[in-house]
């Protein structure tokens, strides 16, 4: 079977400036990947190149065995099967959680308004969330919010997921709810490619982790092998900071 | 202060004259029913080029917003179009339209020679280029975030307007929308000057009857009627979104 994700050369500038240089991944059905590296590495750029809401430079995307970076591809096809969840939640303010969640389902995907809600509900109460299907998103805490966001994605029923650093706009003490949705999902086997600072959560979570520095991937392995015995100097400083600040 | 005003104006030599011609309650009265009678036509063209403006000014401001180099002549029209009837002193544009267009005797119908209909078409043009800057800025204030949280979930660009953009980028925009529905109203009364008679024209031709001013009192008096109340409901709509922002901790 063809791998869920490959990378091959994804080069992506914001004008002058050189974000991703050559991104080589491949990333298999039902792995879950974390992607580490400071600020400004490139992580959530890489991620947004991969559900086509930035255009690459040059490189090809195959998700699935299909090229997605070619001319003729339907963009909008592709990204109704890869989910996004973003730093800032951003949900729609002026739409309740219920209508937030069907939104996609029903604009995109063309699902009868019953069933979309049936549906969105069903999402909401596995993730803890039925009795907010009417508030407005400025009445959740940031924990309920991204929980939200991360069920929009799912309700599109996406194959790969793409998580950018979504927890890094949280009180500490929403973190782990939000994290524990994360872990069931990875369970209950979905794809998926994570931007993330919470080293304890990708150690434990992940099948693989990739170091990004400079918009290149400059070591990868599993997370014993990254986080115990790293071998490149700048993976090497990168955790030690980590670990002087406290989060791991 | 005000009594300082009043003793100045009382005491001005010309206060007799002035009372005369401009504070004849007689008239007042006797005009009222006429004039109330053109002022529905100025009710009237609002109402119909109000609804016209919303629709036209909506779709110059899409036109405007589209990204991309593509859609770089659609764009280029659309700001002509703005600087155009921005740029142009309102009473041109409904002299142009309703002497003008008749004049070329393009057909006999009887809309086609209707000043008042043209008046509103030109009224239209014009505020439509205002209103279209309106939404304008209503659409850039949504941040780009919310149009990619769309697109992720797979909406086309059109459906992510439809559904995200445009109802946030409408609803901040209402109190400066019926600010320009204030201007809207008082213009009104330059149709007077292509013939139809609604509340200014039907003044004028009291005051000529009667040579007094007066009775532009009452005509003045039915725009504030109309003005006065939008311009409370504005106020009120802006101090509710003050309230709501802060309320949601003023993110």
């Amino acid at each position: 079977m063809a791998p869920a994700v490959v990378l091959e050369g994804i080069q992506k500038s914001f004008g002058k400036l050189e974000v991703l240089s050559g991104i080589d991944l491949e990333v298999e059905e039902h792995e879950v990947l974390c992607l580490i590296g400071a600020s400004g590495s490139g992580k959530s750029t890489l991620l947004r190149c991969v559900n086509l809401l930035e255009p690459v430079d040059s490189g090809r995307i195959v998700i699935h065995g299909e090229d997605v970076t070619a001319r003729e591809v339907d963009v909008n096809e592709v990204r109704r099967r890869i989910g996004i969840v973003f730093q800032a939640f951003n949900l729609f303010p002026h739409m309740s959680v219920l209508k937030n969640v069907t939104l996609g389902p029903r604009k995109a995907l063309r699902v009868p308004r019953r069933d979309a809600e049936e549906r969105a509900t069903e999402l909401l109460t596995r993730f803890g969330l039925a009795d907010k299907r009417d508030e407005y998103p400025d009445r959740l805490s940031g924990g309920q919010q991204q929980r939200v966001a991360i069920v929009r994605a799912l309700a599109m029923e996406p194959d790969i997921m793409l998580l950018d650093e979504v927890t890094s706009a949280l009180d500490p003490a929403l973190v782990g709810e939000v994290l524990s949705v994360i872990r069931d999902l990875a369970q209950s086997g979905m794809t998926m490619l994570i931007a993330t600072h919470e080293m304890g959560f990708a150690r434990e979570t992940a099948d693989r982790v990739c170091f990004l520095d400079q918009g290149r991937i400059l070591e990868q392995g599993t997370p014993d092998r990254i986080f115990t015995e790293p071998v490149q100097p700048r993976t090497q400083e990168f955790l030690r900071r980590i670990i002087e600040a406290g989060r791991m | 202060m005000f009594t300082v005003l009043a003793l100045v104006i009382v005491t001005a030599p010309g206060w007799d004259d002035f009372r005369k011609s401009f504070l004849n309650t007689h008239l007042w009265w006797s005009s009222f029913p006429d004039i109330a009678r053109g002022f529905l036509v100025n009710i009237r063209v609002f109402c119909i080029s109000e609804v016209l403006i919303l629709i036209l000014a909506l779709g110059i401001a899409i036109l405007r917003s589209l990204p991309g180099p593509v859609f770089f002549p659609i764009r280029a029209l659309a700001i002509v179009y703005t600087d155009v009837f921005r740029g142009l002193p309102t009473i041109m544009v409904v002299y142009i339209l309703a002497f003008g267009i008749p004049a070329l005797q393009l057909t006999d119908a009887s809309w086609y020679r209707s000043q008042t209909y043209w008046s509103i078409i030109a009224l239209t043009l014009v505020y439509s280029a205002y209103v279209a800057e309106v939404y304008r800025a209503g659409i850039q204030s949504v941040h780009p975030s919310q149009e990619a949280a769309a697109r992720s979930l797979g909406l086309s660009r059109w459906q992510a307007l439809r559904h995200v953009v445009l109802p946030q980028a409408v609803r901040r925009v209402v109190p400066p929308l019926l600010n320009d529905f204030i201007g809207l109203q008082k213009d009104t009364a330059l149709l007077s000057i292509v013939g139809p008679v609604e509340a200014f024209r039907q003044a004028q031709i009291a005051e000529s009857a009667n040579f007094n001013f007066s009775v532009y009192v009452p005509a003045s008096l039915l725009f504030l009627a109309l003005t006065i109340p939008l311009a409370r409901l504005t106020d009120y709509l802006i101090e509710r979104d003050r309230r709501r922002f802060l309320a949601s901790g003023g993110v």
